[in-house]
C-alpha cells in the first residue's frame, strides 16, 4: 500500500518585490511516500529551495505569500495552520538541513547544547539526560569521541563534521521527513560520499523519508528513488530514477543529463558537451506558455501559447511537454 | 630532480615549487606556525595542452596556479616559461609576462569590478599594455573580443551586475584574451555555474583553445569536468602532487590510493551503474601539521607502518604515468 | 531639505537685504513679526539676516572640514592599506594616537595658541575660518583612515583586483581604478556625518567664544549670545538651534542617499 506522507498540490509561493511579483514557485505538484527518497533537481532560481521551505513554512511573509495550492502533510493541509501548530510539526515531524552547516549552527553554543535543546523540545528530560542524548546522537552519526565533542563549539568541527552535527540535530526529534537542501554542495567529493552514505544509513535506521534538493544529477542518481525536475518555478518532469535517467522525456531534463561530463565513459574530449543555450527566464515576467520554450531545441509555435500540463507517459512518469 | 622530464615543446615547467604561509597568533601577531600550502610541486605543460589540476579544498591547487602567475610570491622553486624563470623576473620582464599568462577566476561575481562598465573591464589590458593606439581601435578590439566569447557588442556599455553568472564568466574570459596570452590558468572557472551553463563555458574554452592555440592549466575539484577538458591530469593532496597521467589513463587505471578513492567518490549520473565505493575515513588533515612521511598515510586503506616514515617520490610507473606511492605502480 | 537650507543661506541674503549689523535698539529682543520674521536680538539686529549669514559660514566650515578630514583620512588609510608591515603599523599607531587625544580640550588649546598669529596673516574672519577648518578636519580624519584601510585590506584580496594585477596593472592603477572607487561608498557616508559633526563642533567653539569673533554671526555664536536671554527671548536661541538640528539631520539623510546612489548595482 502506498502511504503518502507529503502531497503538495498546485503550490504557488510568490514574492512581492519592488519590481513586481516574483513567481518563485508557480504551481508545483510533489508527492513523497513513506520511506522514500525523492530528489528535487533544478538550477539556481528554479524554485526548489522555496518549495522546500514552503513545506516548513519557513518563508518570510511578507514579502512571500502562498498564492494558491495545498501542502498536505499526512492528509492535512498545513497552509492554514498557525505558528503553534506549525511548531509542533517542525519539532516532531519534519526536519531540515541546509547547504552551509557553519551558518546554520549557532557559533556561541556548544553543539551538545544545541542538540540537547532540540531533544528537550519534545521529550521531558533533565538537562543531564538531554546532554547524554546529544552525545548518543553524535555517536550515531559517526563522530569520533562523542562524549568529549558534545562540549565543542561549531567552529571546532570541519565542514563534513558540521554537516554530521546538523544531521544529528535534525534526527534527534526522530522526524518522519528529512528535507536536505543541497546538503553536500559545500563539501569535497570524498566528504560528500561520506555524508550521502550517512544519510542512507540513517534513513534505514529511522525509516524516514528524505526530500533531497540538489543541482547535482550524479547525487540524485545514486541516492533517490524518484526525481522531480523543476525549471523556472514549475515541475517539468517527474519519474522513477531509472526512467528519468534511462528515458528522459522533457528536453530540459535531456539537456541537463547530457551536459554533464561523465567520467565513467570513454567518450570525453572528442565529443563536445551538449549545452543548453541561453539563460533561465526571469520569474518576474515569465514567458507565456512553456517556460523552457525559448531555450528548447524542439520548440514549436504551440509551446509559446499554452502552458503544457503534466501528463503521464508511463506509470509514475509524468512530463510537462507537448511532445 | 625526481620530476617527469619531457624534452622540448614544454611551454611551462614547474620545479619543486613551494609556498609557505605564516600563521600569526597571539596578541603581538607573532609568527607561530607555517602552512605548507604548496610543498614541492613539479610538472610541465606542453604547448596547446590542457593540464588538469585536481584535489580537494586546501590541497594547494589554487595557490600553485597563483604562484605560477606570481600573483602570490612562491617561497622557493622554479617556474620556467618559454625558457625564462618566472620567479626571478621583475619590472619589465614581469610586465611582458603578464601578456603571455592570464587567469580566469572561479567567482564571476567577485572577479569583475562592479564600478566599471564591461568595455572598460575588457579594455583595461589594452590600456595597460598600450595595445590600442586610438579610442576607435580600442572599441573595435573590445567588440571583437565580446563577439569571440559569444556576447553582443552593445554589452560593453553595461555594468557587470546586469549579466548572469555565465555571461560574467564570458566577460572574464574576454578580459583574459585581450592580451593574446599563450597560457591561461583557469581557476575553477565553472564551479560557480549552473550545470547547463557549465557546459556552455567548457565548450567555449575548448573552442578558444583550438582557435588561438591556447594552453590551459585547468584547476578544479570536479573530476568529471577535469577529465573532459584535460589532456593530462595531476592530482594534488596536501600540497603535493600524488599522481600525474594522461587523462583517460588516470581515470581507467588510477594507481595512487587517493586518486582511486577520489574517483570512486564521484557520483555518476546513471542509476544503473553500480560501483564499489572506496570510502575514505576522516577529514583532510590540518596542513599546518601535515602527517609525516606520505601525507596520505592517515587515511590510506593500504598504508603500512613505513608510510609514516618515508616520503614517497614521484616516479614514472608507466610511460607518462607518474605516481608517488611506495606500494603502487 | 538640505538643498532648501543651502539655497536659503546662499540666495536668502539677496531676497532679504537687511544688514546683519543694522542696530535698532527700538526693536530689540522682539519676537517674530512681519518686519523681522525671526525676531531680533538684544541689539535689535535682524535674526533672519544673521541666520542666513551664519548658516553660510557654518555650512562652509562643515564642508571644508569634511574635505580636509576626507583627504587626510583617505590618503593615510590608502597608504596603510596598500603597504604592509611597518609602514602600515606606524600609520595605524599614529591614527590610534590621534584617536586617543581628548578632542575638545585640544581644540581649545590650539585655538588659544594660534588664533592671533593666524589672524595676522589671513585677517580676522579668514583666519578664524582656516584655523577652525584645519583644526576640526585635522581631528576627524582618523575614523576615515581606519575605514579606508579596512576597505583596502578586504578589497585588495578581491578577485577583480587580482585580475588587474594579472594584467600587469601598476599599484597606482590598481588603487585608482579598482580599489578606491569601491572603497568610497562607506567613506562618503562617514564624510557626510563628518560635515554634521564639524558644524556641531564649530557651534561648540563659537558657543565657547573661541570660534569666530562675535560680530560675525554663526549659528553657534548666536546661540551663545542668546543664552542669557532664554527666558525673555526664546526665539533667539530656538531658530539657530533648530537650524543646526535640521541641517545635521538632513546631511545624515543625504549620506544614506549618497551611498545608495553611488552603488552601480542600484542604478538600473
Amino acid at each position: 500500500m502506498q502511504d503518502t506522507l507529503l502531497d503538495i498540490r498546485g503550490l504557488k509561493t510568490w514574492f512581492k518585490t519592488e519590481d513586481g511579483m516574483v513567481r518563485a514557485v508557480d504551481g508545483v505538484d510533489l508527492r513523497i511516500d513513506r520511506g522514500e527518497t525523492v530528489g528535487v533537481v533544478g538550477e539556481s532560481g528554479c524554485g526548489k529551495t522555496v518549495t522546500a521551505r514552503s513545506v516548513l513554512k519557513l518563508i518570510d511573509m511578507p514579502p512571500g505569500r502562498f498564492e494558491a495550492g495545498q501542502i498536505l502533510w499526512q492528509g492535512r493541509d498545513i497552509i492554514p495552520l498557525d505558528q503553534d501548530e506549525m511548531n509542533q510539526i517542525r519539532a516532531r515531524e519534519i526536519a531540515i538541513i541546509f547547504q552551509e552547516p557553519m551558518t546554520s549552527l549557532n557559533p556561541v553554543y556548544t553543539v551538545g547544547d544545541q542538540i540537547a535543546e532540540v531533544i528537550a523540545l519534545h521529550q521531558k528530560l533533565s538537562p543531564r539526560q538531554a546532554m547524554a542524548g546529544a552525545a548518543e546522537m553524535l555517536r550515531l552519526v559517526n563522530i569520533p569521541n562523542p562524549q568529549k565533542r558534545v562540549h565543542d563549539y561549531p567552529h571546532q568541527f570541519s565542514g563534513g563534521m558540521r554537516q554530521r552535527v546538523m544531521i544529528a540535530m535534525a534526527l534527534s526529534c526522530q522526524p518522519k521527513l528529512l528535507i536536505a537542501d543541497e546538503p553536500t554542495t559545500a563539501l569535497d567529493v570524498t566528504i560528500q560520499a561520506q555524508i550521502l552514505e550517512l544519510m542512507q544509513e540513517m534513513k534505514d535506521k529511522f525509516g524516514m523519508s528524505i526530500m533531497l534538493i540538489t543541482h547535482a544529477m550524479g547525487v540524485v542518481a545514486e541516492t533517490c528513488q524518484r526525481v522531480t525536475v523543476m525549471y523556472a518555478g514549475k515541475v517539468v518532469e517527474e519519474a522513477p530514477v531509472e526512467a528519468l535517467f534511462g528515458d528522459p522525456r522533457h528536453p530540459y531534463t535531456q539537456g541537463l543529463i547530457r551536459s554533464i561530463p561523465r567520467i565513467d565513459r570513454a567518450v570525453s574530449r572528442q565529443a563536445r558537451l551538449e549545452s543548453i543555450q541561453g539563460t533561465v527566464p526571469s520569474l518576474l515576467n515569465p514567458p507565456a506558455g512553456c517556460r523552457f520554450a525559448a531555450r528548447c531545441k524542439h520548440a514549436m509555435d504551440i509551446c509559446t501559447q499554452g502552458i503544457p500540463p503534466l501528463k503521464e507517459v508511463a506509470p509514475g512518469h509524468r512530463v510537462a511537454c507537448v511532445l | 630532480m625526481n620530476a617527469p622530464v619531457t624534452p622540448t615543446e614544454d611551454l611551462l615547467r614547474v620545479r619543486d615549487l613551494r609556498k609557505r604561509f605564516a600563521v600569526k597568533g597571539g596578541i603581538f601577531s607573532r609568527i607561530v606556525d607555517q602552512v605548507h600550502a604548496v610543498d614541492g610541486v613539479s610538472f610541465e605543460i606542453g604547448k596547446g595542452e590542457t593540464l588538469g589540476l585536481v584535489g580537494e579544498s586546501g590541497c594547494g591547487k589554487s595557490t600553485t596556479g597563483r604562484c605560477i602567475l606570481r600573483l602570490i610570491e612562491p617561497s622557493s622553486g622554479e617556474v620556467w616559461f618559454q625558457g625564462n624563470d618566472v620567479t626571478r623576473m621583475d619590472g619589465d620582464a614581469l610586465r611582458s609576462l603578464r601578456r603571455d599568462m592570464q587567469i580566469i577566476f572561479q567567482d564571476p561575481y567577485a572577479s569583475l569590478n562592479p564600478r566599471l562598465k564591461v568595455g572598460a573591464i575588457i579594455g583595461e589590458a589594452l590600456t595597460i599594455h598600450k595595445l590600442a593606439p586610438t579610442q576607435k581601435a580600442m572599441e573595435d578590439r573590445v567588440v571583437q573580443l565580446l563577439e569571440t566569447v559569444g556576447l553582443q557588442p552593445d554589452h560593453m556599455h553595461r555594468f557587470p551586475h546586469e549579466f548572469s553568472g555565465g555571461q560574467r564568466q564570458r566577460i572574464g574570459i574576454a578580459r583574459a584574451l585581450a592580451v593574446e596570452p599563450k597560457l591561461i590558468v583557469c581557476d575553477e572557472p565553472v564551479s560557480a555555474l549552473d550545470v547547463s551553463i557549465q557546459a556552455q563555458v567548457i565548450n567555449l574554452l575548448e573552442d578558444l583553445q583550438e582557435e588561438f592555440g591556447l594552453t590551459y592549466l585547468f584547476i578544479a575539484h570536479d573530476l568529471s569536468v577535469v577529465e573532459h577538458i584535460s589532456t593530462r591530469v595531476a592530482v594534488m593532496y596536501l600540497g603535493r602532487v600524488v599522481e600525474i597521467a594522461p587523462s583517460r589513463e588516470l581515470y581507467d587505471n588510477p594507481l595512487h590510493p587517493y586518486t582511486e578513492a577520489l574517483l570512486s567518490a564521484v557520483p555518476i549520473p546513471d542509476p544503473t551503474v553500480k560501483r564499489k565505493r572506496i570510502m575514505l575515513q576522516g577529514d583532510v588533515p590540518n596542513p599546518i601539521r601535515p602527517p609525516s612521511g606520505c601525507h596520505f598515510h592517515t587515511r590510506c586503506p593500504i598504508a603500512k607502518p613505513d608510510c609514516a616514515q618515508r616520503v614517497p617520490e614521484l616516479r614514472e610507473s608507466k610511460p607518462g604515468h607518474w605516481v608517488s606511492c611506495h606500494y603502487r605502480g | 531639505m538640505l538643498s532648501i537650507l543651502v539655497l536659503g543661506v546662499l540666495v536668502g541674503p539677496y531676497l532679504w537685504p537687511v544688514a546683519i549689523n543694522d542696530i535698532d535698539f527700538a526693536a530689540k529682543l522682539q519676537g517674530p513679526s512681519l518686519a523681522h520674521p525671526l525676531g531680533t536680538d538684544d541689539l535689535g539686529q535682524d535674526l533672519l539676516a544673521r541666520m542666513m549669514y551664519g548658516g553660510k559660514i557654518s555650512l562652509a566650515v562643515g564642508f571644508a572640514a569634511m574635505l580636509v578630514a576626507l583627504t587626510v583620512g583617505v590618503l593615510i588609510g590608502s597608504v596603510a592599506g596598500m603597504s604592509s608591515g611597518w609602514v602600515d603599523a606606524a600609520l595605524m599607531w599614529l591614527t590610534d594616537l590621534f584617536l586617543a587625544l581628548p578632542t575638545l580640550p585640544l581644540l581649545l588649546l590650539v585655538m588659544y595658541l594660534f588664533r592671533d598669529s593666524v589672524k595676522k596673516v589671513l585677517g580676522v574672519e579668514g583666519g578664524a575660518f582656516v584655523l577652525i577648518v584645519i583644526v576640526i578636519g585635522g581631528l576627524r580624519w582618523m575614523p576615515v583612515a581606519r575605514l579606508v584601510r579596512a576597505q583596502f585590506l578586504s578589497l585588495r584580496e578581491k578577485e577583480f583586483v587580482e585580475a588587474a594585477r594579472a594584467l600587469g596593472a601598476s599599484k597606482v592603477r590598481q588603487v585608482v581604478q579598482h580599489i578606491l572607487p569601491n572603497a568610497l561608498g562607506p567613506v562618503i557616508v562617514v564624510g557626510t556625518i563628518d560635515v554634521a559633526a564639524a558644524i556641531i563642533f564649530e557651534s561648540t567653539l563659537s558657543f565657547l567664544g573661541l570660534g569666530f569673533p562675535s560680530d560675525v554671526p554663526t549659528w553657534g555664536s548666536m546661540l551663545r549670545d542668546a543664552k542669557d536671554y532664554l527666558d525673555i527671548a526664546a526665539h533667539w536661541a530656538l531658530f539657530p538651534g533648530a537650524a543646526i538640528f535640521l541641517t545635521v539631520l538632513a546631511i545624515n539623510f543625504v549620506g544614506d542617499g549618497l551611498r545608495d546612489a553611488f552603488d552601480p548595482r542600484r542604478m538600473l
